[in-house]
């Protein structure tokens, strides 16, 4: 991972906002992050934690009673993606930003020909025939590792196994060469063993091809396997973020240690329960007050109950947004940067 | 592989053909009055209404009837009318011809007005062209076709004197004629249908551009208009074509009702008369060539959907 040049994308205090009749709710609330070339950045989070609108935020995609605030930027390249107009963006989507999504089994069209379906792609943004798209479409089908390809090319999607279909999608997304390419949780909808494969599929790609990948799950075992840096995402906001072995070796955030415990381990004796995250997610509608992790957290002290902590660098390299970080052991650690008692 | 799918749906509509003439022909018998009476009169004597049954074949067993009448009916021959000594066969094509222009007329209006309906409902959302497509969709259904058939007369050939208000020209004899004599009754009769396609239409459309191969063709940089003709009306047709299969057997129902309202001879209208008139071996032809015609509709309805979804196995 080399860091020269300024970052591909750079996502600057995205509010994003829904008017409903019992008030305001804020799926992403003030998130920033960024992503160099050639990087794997992990979003990580419960349903709900606004993972998936931070990325059809990048695309444009997003439900139209979904808003933006004004401060909110999504900077590609230089250009606000967020002030683009539609034309401009469908230049974008498929071309240099491209898309895979959950469920392989719902992601294709089930009337058309897989090799017509990426071939599509090709002819909209590249200055060919539908003939070379196609021979293009046989070799990115070639790539991702279809067997016999040149045959299935002609195969509709419910030919395919669910692992093939989500290596067909991984082959549209990659039709047009983008540049970055999300993948709103490529896994969750496969086997264990075939989740592996597609994980691996993504890493060999993403390393060949020098693209950038925006990686949106909720498992933490696929973002070790594959991710440069992580984003742990709670209710809209961005809670800590560092490089995979900070979030591993010395997460600092009592919900990023939350979700580590609750996988299971690979190794060793396994615990008869595994560690779950007491209580729910808060209603969208009834934030807390203070930190909005307050309600499930076993550290909470009446200071985070009061006030809401903000992002803070710390010397690990971490960013942490948290009034009492934790040590190695989980101990709980007076927050010294700033103090509320002045 | 198609061609062996279409042989093996063609061999399930032979029972239902069979099937078809006993249930026609049992209930024409349960139709009240003696033919032998409505030919003769009130005054008939018994030895004349006995003599009308034996050359009728009334007299007979009613298997031995319905087994002669199948045996003719294969080879092409279903009897004569009882009034006009008219082969019944002859007389059904030549009515049949009418009827089938101007379903036909009616179900491309139908379709056509279907497809334009949803598909601009759709593409312009809570716009003026949406509520106008609701609106014809919810008023199509809504008004009889006899009635809309009379206020298009008044209108249109009595006050506008733009076309002729009844009588049929064929197609075969004059395009122009055969237009200014169909596009009135078209209307009555596929009203109906474009409203119900309309509605089916849009409400499937909708579901189908909230899917998530819509939504990954939208990734890829299309637009609203592809994602709809591309992406959504193919899979949004599936159910609809159901729609339409149901809908020419309703319009080939209905033509009893408008052939009546615009004076066209067509197989309503030879439907009517032969009820009025007791003519049985008339109103099994007819009854029978509509049957026949709704079962071949369905069979295209099954090949129509086999090649739109590719996940119908032949």
């Amino acid at each position: 991972m080399k860091i020269t040049e300024s970052p591909l994308l750079e996502v600057k205090n995205l509010q994003t906002y829904i008017k409903t009749k019992k008030g305001e709710i804020k799926p992403t609330n003030d998130v920033s992050f960024s992503i160099n070339r050639g990087e794997i950045v992990a979003l990580v989070g419960e349903s709900g934690s606004g993972k998936s609108v931070t990325s059809l935020s990048i695309m444009g995609l997003n439900a139209s009673a979904i808003k933006y605030k004004p401060e909110s930027s999504i900077e590609f390249k230089g250009r606000d993606l967020l002030k683009l107009k539609e034309k401009g963006l469908r230049k974008i989507r498929g071309n240099e930003i491209a898309m895979i999504f959950q469920d392989p089994m719902f992601s294709l069209n089930p009337v058309h020909p897989i090799g017509k379906q990426i071939a599509e792609s090709v002819v909209l943004h590249k200055k060919v025939n539908y003939k070379e798209a196609l021979k293009r479409a046989l070799e990115l089908l070639n790539k991702v590792g279809i067997p016999d390809a040149a045959r299935r090319i002609n195969d509709y999607p419910h030919q395919l196994s669910g692992g093939m279909r989500q290596r067909v999608m991984i082959a549209l997304a990659l039709a047009c060469d983008p540049e970055l390419l999300i993948a709103d949780e490529p896994t969750t909808a496969l086997d264990v063993t075939i989740q592996a494969q597609i994980l691996t599929l993504l890493r060999d790609l993403q390393q060949e091809l020098n693209i950038s990948i925006l990686l949106i799950t909720h498992d933490l075992g696929v973002v070790a396997e594959v991710a440069d840096r992580v984003l742990v995402m709670y209710c809209g906001k961005v809670v800590e973020e560092g490089t995979v072995d900070e979030i591993f070796d010395s997460s600092l955030h009592p919900y990023t240690r939350g979700l580590m415990s609750s996988i299971p381990p690979l190794h060793g004796i396994s615990k008869d329960l595994l560690d779950a995250i007491p209580g729910v997610v808060p209603n969208p509608l009834e934030l807390p007050k203070g930190c909005n992790f307050v309600t499930r957290c076993d550290f909470a002290t009446e200071r985070c109950h009061q006030v809401e902590p903000e992002l803070t660098r710390y010397p690990s390299g971490n960013r942490v947004s948290c009034w009492n970080k934790l040590d190695k052991e989980g101990e709980m650690k007076e927050h010294v940067t700033t103090s509320i008692n002045s | 592989m198609f061609f062996k799918f279409i042989m093996r749906r063609l061999l399930y509509v032979i029972p239902m053909l069979i099937i078809t003439t006993l249930i026609v022909f049992s209930f024409i018998l349960l139709i009240p009055g003696d033919p032998a009476l409505a030919l003769l009169g009130e005054n008939a004597t018994p030895e004349k209404i006995a003599q009308i049954h034996a050359q009728l074949g009334l007299d007979q067993p009613v298997i031995k009837q319905y087994l002669n009448w199948l045996g003719n009916a294969v080879q092409g021959d279903l009897g004569r009318s009882i009034f006009t000594g008219q082969p019944v066969e002859e007389a059904v094509f030549s009515r049949l011809g009418v009827t089938f222009q101007l379903v036909i007329v009616a179900m491309i209006f139908a379709i056509a007005g279907g497809l334009f309906f949803a598909i601009t409902s759709i593409y312009f959302p809570n716009s003026w062209m949406d509520y106008v497509a609701r609106f014809f969709g919810t008023l199509g259904t809504a008004i009889p076709n006899f009635w809309l058939g009379m206020i298009l007369i008044i209108f249109f050939s009595l006050q506008l004197g733009w076309v002729p208000a009844t009588g049929f020209t064929s197609i075969t004899e004059s395009p122009g004629a055969f237009l200014q004599g169909t596009i009135l009754p078209a209307i009555a009769l596929g009203a109906t249908g474009m409203a119900q396609i309309t509605r089916h239409l849009r409400s499937s459309l909708i579901e189908v551009m909230s899917a998530d191969y819509v939504r990954t063709g939208f990734s890829k940089g299309i637009n609203r208009w592809q994602a709809i003709m591309k992406h959504g009306l193919q899979n949004a047709m599936l159910p609809v074509v159901t729609t339409i299969g149901i809908l020419f057997g309703n319009l080939l129902g209905a033509t009893v009702v408008i052939e009546t309202v615009f004076a066209i001879p067509g197989m309503g209208q030879l439907a009517v008369n032969s009820i009025l008139q007791r003519d049985f071996t008339m109103l099994q032809g007819v009854v029978l060539v509509l049957i026949a015609l709704i079962i071949l509709i369905n069979f295209i309805t099954d090949i129509v959907y086999a090649l739109l979804d590719p996940r119908i196995e032949y």
